[in-house]
Order: C-alpha cells, then sequence, then structure tokens
C-alpha cells in the first residue's frame, strides 16, 4: 500500500492551508521555470516514462495525448482544456483537487499547456461544484497577483492565462467534445470524431481534453521523475490514484492509493470494512457507475488496476467504488443508473434517447418482478442494439451496468419475476409485437 | 436532457443592475471577442442571481434570456435551447430556498429516502418539483452531485450539506426557515471527505520540498 512520502495530493482533505502560502510550503510552485527550462520534449518523454494514463476513466496514456498537439502553429492557437465535470455517480475525487489543492492543479496546468503550445487553459467545472469553483477562482486570482500566471508565467518565460468556465448540470458534458460545444455556448452534444479534438477543438482550433486528475498529478511527476511514478503499480498500470469509497462501508472517504493494490484490503483499509463484515458484502461497483459490477467472489481476490479489472469483464473507471451489503436490492441500485442515463442522455442519437428510455422502463419492471423470464435476454439485446452505435460512449454507460447485473445476479432477477408471478399470478403483459410497434414508444 | 419548459408568468422587462454588470465585464474577458457566445452560461446564471437578489426567486424570464441573446449577438432561439438544455437554469420561479436532493444510488445506498422524507415533513411538500405553500423551499430530485463519500447530499441553493439524515435535514430545514444559514459540510465528525473519526492517511508532517529532478 502506498506510503506517505509518495503521496502527491498531500493536502486532499484541507487539512492544511488551501491557499498560496499553504501550497508553497507543501512544494508547489517550486522553481516551475526549472521544469519548463528542460523544454518540451523532455517533458513529454518524461510523462510518456510515468505511465501515466488518463484518471478520468478511459485510460488513455497522457504523455501520448500530448503529444498528438501540433509542434508548429499553423496560425492556431493551442488550447488546454480540463475537464471538471465530475458527474460519473460514485466518483468524488477531483472535487478535493479544485477545493483543497488548487494551486497544484493550476501549476501544472501551465506546465502541461507548455507541453502542448497552448497559451490559455480553460477548465470546465460542473455547475453544481460552486463552493470549488470559488476555490479555485481564488487561487487564480492569488496566482495573478504572485506573477504565477499572466505574461512569463511564473518567470518561465511562457505566457499563460487560465480560465474557469462553470458548467450547469449535465453529466453529457463530461464527454470531451460534449464539453467542447458546451463552452462555446452551445448544448452540450457530443461531436463526430474525427476530426478529433487534437487537430479540431475548442473553436476549431487544436485542443486536448484531460481530466483534473491527470493534469493535477504532473508537476509532482515532473519534479520526482517519471521513473519514481512508474515505480509504483504494477506495469502498465503504473502510480498512485485518486479513488473513493461509498456505500455500505464503515467509513465512506476519499483517498489516494497505489494502483494493482488488492480490492479487498482497500475496502478493509480506507472504507474500516464493509457494514457487517466482509461476509455481508453482496456486490461492489469499482470505477462509477458505467463500469460492469462485481459479485463477491471477485472482489475477493481482485486488484485495483485498469488491467485485471479489465480480466474480469469490469473497467477501473474513475477508481471510484461503490460498496452494496446483502440488505442492498441489487436490481434497484442498477435501475437508479438506467434512471440517470435516462435523464441524462442529450437526445442526440437515437439508440440512446430510445434505449435509454427502453432500459429503465424495463429496469423499473424488472425491479417490480412484472416481467417474462424471457424478457431478461430481451432487456440483454436492448442493451446490445445501444451499445456501440452511438456518437459517444454514453449509451456504452447505459448499457454496461445492466449487462453487469445481468450476468452475475441473474437468479436474483429471475427470483423477483417468479416471486411476482406467485403473489400476483401472470402479469398479464403483452408484448407489443415487432412490426407493430407504435412509432413514438413514449 | 430532459428539462420541462412549461411557460410562466413573464415580467415585461429586465435589464442588469451594476453588480451584475460588472461581473458581466469579468466573464467577457475570459473569452476571444469574436467567440461571445462562450458567454451565455455565465451571464445566464448572472441574470438568475440577479433575479433571485431582486425577487426572491431565482430563474430567468424570457425578456433576460432576450437581452443576453443581444448583448452576445446569438439568436434568441439559440439561448432559449441552451436554458433548456441545462438543468441548473430555472426557466419558472422557484422558492427562496432550493432543496435539491440526491437520488442517485450512492446517495439512496445511504438514506436518501429518509432526506426526502424528511423534506417533505418539513415543508408540507407532496412531490418533487413542487414548491411550498409559503413559497420558500421548492424540492427538487437531482442526480449525482459527485460527493459520494458524503452520501446522502442535500444541496441548498451553492451549498452542500453532507452526510445528512432525517434529523440533521429537519434541523436544516427549520434554520433556514429562520433565516440563518448553517454553515455547510458534513452533518457528522468529519473532515470534508475524510473517514468519519480522523484520517488515516496523510498523519506524517510534510516532508522537505522535493527538488527538480534533472
Amino acid at each position: 500500500m502506498l506510503q506517505d512520502k509518495d503521496r502527491i495530493f498531500t493536502n486532499l482533505y484541507g487539512q492544511n492551508d488551501w491557499k498560496l502560502a499553504g501550497a508553497r510550503q507543501r512544494g508547489d510552485w517550486h522553481d516551475t521555470a526549472a521544469i519548463l527550462a528542460k523544454g518540451r520534449d523532455a517533458i513529454l518523454a518524461e510523462m510518456k516514462a510515468s505511465g501515466l494514463r488518463g484518471r478520468g476513466g478511459a485510460g488513455f496514456p497522457t504523455g501520448l495525448k500530448w503529444s498528438f498537439m501540433p509542434k508548429q502553429s499553423d496560425g492556431r492557437p493551442s488550447y488546454l482544456v480540463i475537464n471538471g465535470d465530475e458527474s460519473e455517480p460514485g466518483t468524488c475525487k477531483d472535487r478535493e483537487v479544485m477545493r483543497h489543492e488548487p494551486h497544484k492543479l493550476i501549476e501544472s496546468a501551465l506546465i502541461a499547456s507548455f507541453a502542448m503550445g497552448a497559451h490559455a487553459a480553460y477548465i470546465y467545472i460542473r455547475g453544481e461544484f460552486f463552493r470549488e469553483a470559488e476555490h479555485l477562482q481564488y487561487a487564480v486570482d492569488e496566482a495573478y497577483a504572485a506573477g504565477l500566471l499572466g505574461p512569463n508565467a511564473a518567470d518561465t518565460g511562457w505566457d499563460f492565462d487560465f480560465y474557469i468556465h462553470r458548467g450547469a448540470g449535465a453529466y453529457i458534458c463530461g464527454e470531451e467534445t460534449a464539453l467542447l460545444e458546451s463552452l462555446e455556448g452551445k448544448k452540450g452534444q457530443p461531436r463526430m470524431k474525427p476530426p478529433f479534438p487534437a487537430g479540431v477543438g475548442l473553436y476549431g482550433c487544436p485542443t486536448t481534453v484531460n481530466n483534473v486528475e491527470s493534469i493535477a498529478v504532473a508537476s509532482t511527476i515532473l519534479r520526482r521523475g517519471g521513473a519514481w511514478f512508474s515505480s509504483l503499480g504494477r506495469p502498465n498500470n503504473a502510480g498512485t490514484k485518486l479513488m473513493a469509497i461509498s456505500g455500505h462501508v464503515n467509513t465512506p472517504c476519499v483517498f489516494e492509493e497505489e494502483l494493482g493494490v488488492p480490492l479487498k484490503e482497500i475496502v478493509e483499509k480506507h472504507g474500516g470494512g464493509v457494514r457487517g463484515g466482509w461476509d455481508n458484502l453482496l456486490a461492489v461497483i469499482p470505477g462509477g457507475c458505467s463500469v460492469p459490477v462485481l459479485p463477491k467472489s471477485v472482489c475477493e481476490t481482485v486488484l485495483m488496476d485498469y488491467d485485471s479489472l479489465r480480466a474480469e469483464r469490469s473497467g477501473l473507471g474513475t477508481a471510484c467504488m461503490i460498496v452494496m451489503d446483502r440488505s442492498t436490492d441489487i436490481i434497484e441500485a442498477i435501475a437508479r443508473f438506467s434512471r440517470f442515463f435516462k435523464h441524462e442522455s442529450c437526445g442526440q442519437c437515437t439508440p440512446c434517447r430510445e434505449g435509454t428510455g427502453w432500459m429503465m422502463r424495463m429496469m423499473d419492471r424488472m425491479v417490480q418482478g412484472r416481467a417474462e423470464l424471457e424478457e431478461i435476454d430481451l432487456l440483454e439485446q436492448v442493451t446490445r442494439q445501444v451499445e456501440g452505435n452511438t456518437i459517444c460512449a454514453l449509451g456504452d454507460a447505459a448499457a454496461w451496468p445492466i449487462q453487469g447485473l445481468i450476468r452475475h445476479f441473474r437468479p436474483e432477477m429471475e427470483a423477483r419475476i417468479q416471486h411476482y408471478k406467485a403473489a400476483l399470478g401472470s402479469t398479464g403483459l403483452v408484448q407489443v409485437p415487432a412490426q407493430t410497434m407504435p412509432v413514438a414508444a413514449e | 436532457m430532459t428539462s420541462s419548459w412549461k411557460p410562466a408568468e413573464q415580467p415585461e422587462s429586465f435589464s442588469f443592475d451594476a453588480a451584475s454588470e460588472a461581473e458581466i465585464q469579468t466573464v467577457l474577458a475570459k473569452y476571444p471577442p469574436a467567440r461571445k457566445a462562450s458567454a451565455v452560461m455565465p451571464l445566464l446564471y448572472i441574470a438568475q442571481r440577479q433575479m433571485g437578489r431582486m425577487t426572491g426567486s431565482a430563474w430567468i424570464p424570457l425578456v433576460a434570456m432576450d437581452e443576453i441573446a443581444q448583448r452576445l449577438e446569438m439568436a434568441a432561439i439559440r439561448v432559449y435551447e441552451v436554458a433548456s438544455f441545462y438543468t441548473m437554469f430555472n426557466t419558472q420561479p422557484i422558492g427562496r430556498y432550493h432543496l435539491q436532493v440526491c437520488t442517485t444510488t450512492p446517495c439512496w445506498l445511504r438514506g436518501s429516502d429518509d432526506v426526502t422524507q424528511a423534506c417533505k415533513k418539513a415543508t408540507g411538500i407532496t412531490s418533487f418539483g413542487e414548491t411550498s405553500q409559503d413559497g420558500l423551499f421548492t424540492l427538487t430530485q437531482v442526480e449525482c452531485l459527485g460527493a459520494c463519500s458524503n452520501a446522502p447530499i442535500l444541496q441548498v441553493d451553492d451549498d452542500f450539506y453532507e452526510d445528512m439524515d432525517a434529523s440533521s435535514t429537519e434541523a436544516l430545514i427549520a434554520a433556514l426557515r429562520d433565516g440563518t444559514r448553517p454553515p455547510p459540510g458534513p452533518a457528522i465528525n468529519r473532515n470534508g471527505s475524510a473517514p468519519e473519526g480522523g484520517r488515516k492517511t496523510l498523519l506524517e508532517t510534510a516532508g522537505p520540498t522535493p527538488s527538480v529532478t534533472q
């Protein structure tokens, strides 16, 4: 497990001063010019060597992503856009960075922007994080006053501006191209890719969109070296990661941990154990609601990292886990996610706009057991027709929790249906044959 | 995005006050001059807050959207579109205090049903979306607020009240009714998102400043 000396976010709980004076004491803004003096290529090489993978959920190598930005400007400016639209249910880690480590984020944004030739960065913060945006704005104002932002930022010779943009309650804006649309003053509806943002992003200019945590760790990686970061964790799953634990544990919390630690150890140590003891565990959703649920048998041994969870047909996602004990109605728990995705679908692509509604309505009936046994397969089929058929990954994200439920908890779903039948007789439900399907199902 | 667009009693005119004008100048400076439309969300917020200051109900009337469209040189429909797409813009009047209960799974697992019940009991509201008869409270069901380790969350206007239960919810609403806003944050013994009863990591004092590796 991670030792205190290897933690990046040393003021995670705001136990010390989050403002500039406190941040400087923790080492932020210490000789930033020396980091930039290494040059753009050296910074990119160091970030690649660190093995850092995107911390927002997709896990794409961060250094590689930065290197996609054009080396020579064709006249258009380049932008760094930081994704602080933390909205994935279960996820609450970037909030701590923005409110308790704002200077780490701003300094790292300067370094990252230099490495990709950008003179301006925008951070898109979800609208509900009003107080967090206030903290960050305070820190930005401090940084401008101290000459750490603006022309010749922090004596690095690089001109750099940092702007805060607040969202207004739309999960979809966490998708990078929807975020860019929103930042341009439009509805947050994802763009077709290609072109990718590195070619045509914000205002039609080269843009890199990175998660708050992916950016915020950069200053420490470049101070301590890529080799230090990659020595933590496991090969291809390097470094430390902000994680959170919520649900049925004794002490839900946010914490920083090394990747590759057994999930069970994390639940025991940071979560203070499952409510009622480990044997009372039913299931864990390991990384935000989009990744499929894991039953207790898998939780016994699985490691918390990208590859281990992928091997169990789930994913690390945001590494913010939701723990459920045996008192949980697992079907209702997943049905709530279906309602969530129905609510948050932007309505652009038909499979998602209609599919999330279909899945929600079927899941609502599954909660009651008011369904036929064959409908479990039908539901699975619906998820397959949404998955992979939409512009962005929201359709996939809506499909996966249900697929995970069916994969691991089918007997519970069947028992619910049989119980309903036994108590109330047949459902009396007649499925509309496909060929006479009404045009608007709602 | 599901968001309703119901006609509300609309005021005849709207103009930004001095405080709002100052904020608008700050906002416009953030975006390239040719990209003024980027300021549409910030300006909608500014209008909404001004309505809150002036009338006690933070919402955005159509005339305010028209004013924003004119300022940002956008078609009015583009502003309506944005205002109706995002759930945090209130397109109809709401109560003085906006009670927003998160009911997504992480909050539900830790008792958001109790928080909802307590809100209804303390305000007399019977279902989500309603405003209490005294006009003080509007109760809204919201999706994940992104503070799941401090679940369940009750958001009141800009503030998160965390680790709530029925009794802390009722106490909070009673305080709001008396015109005081208790400090936001966890209702139980914990510091931010640290574990209840004290943090388990970051126990060593801060080490020396790491030097830049060459």
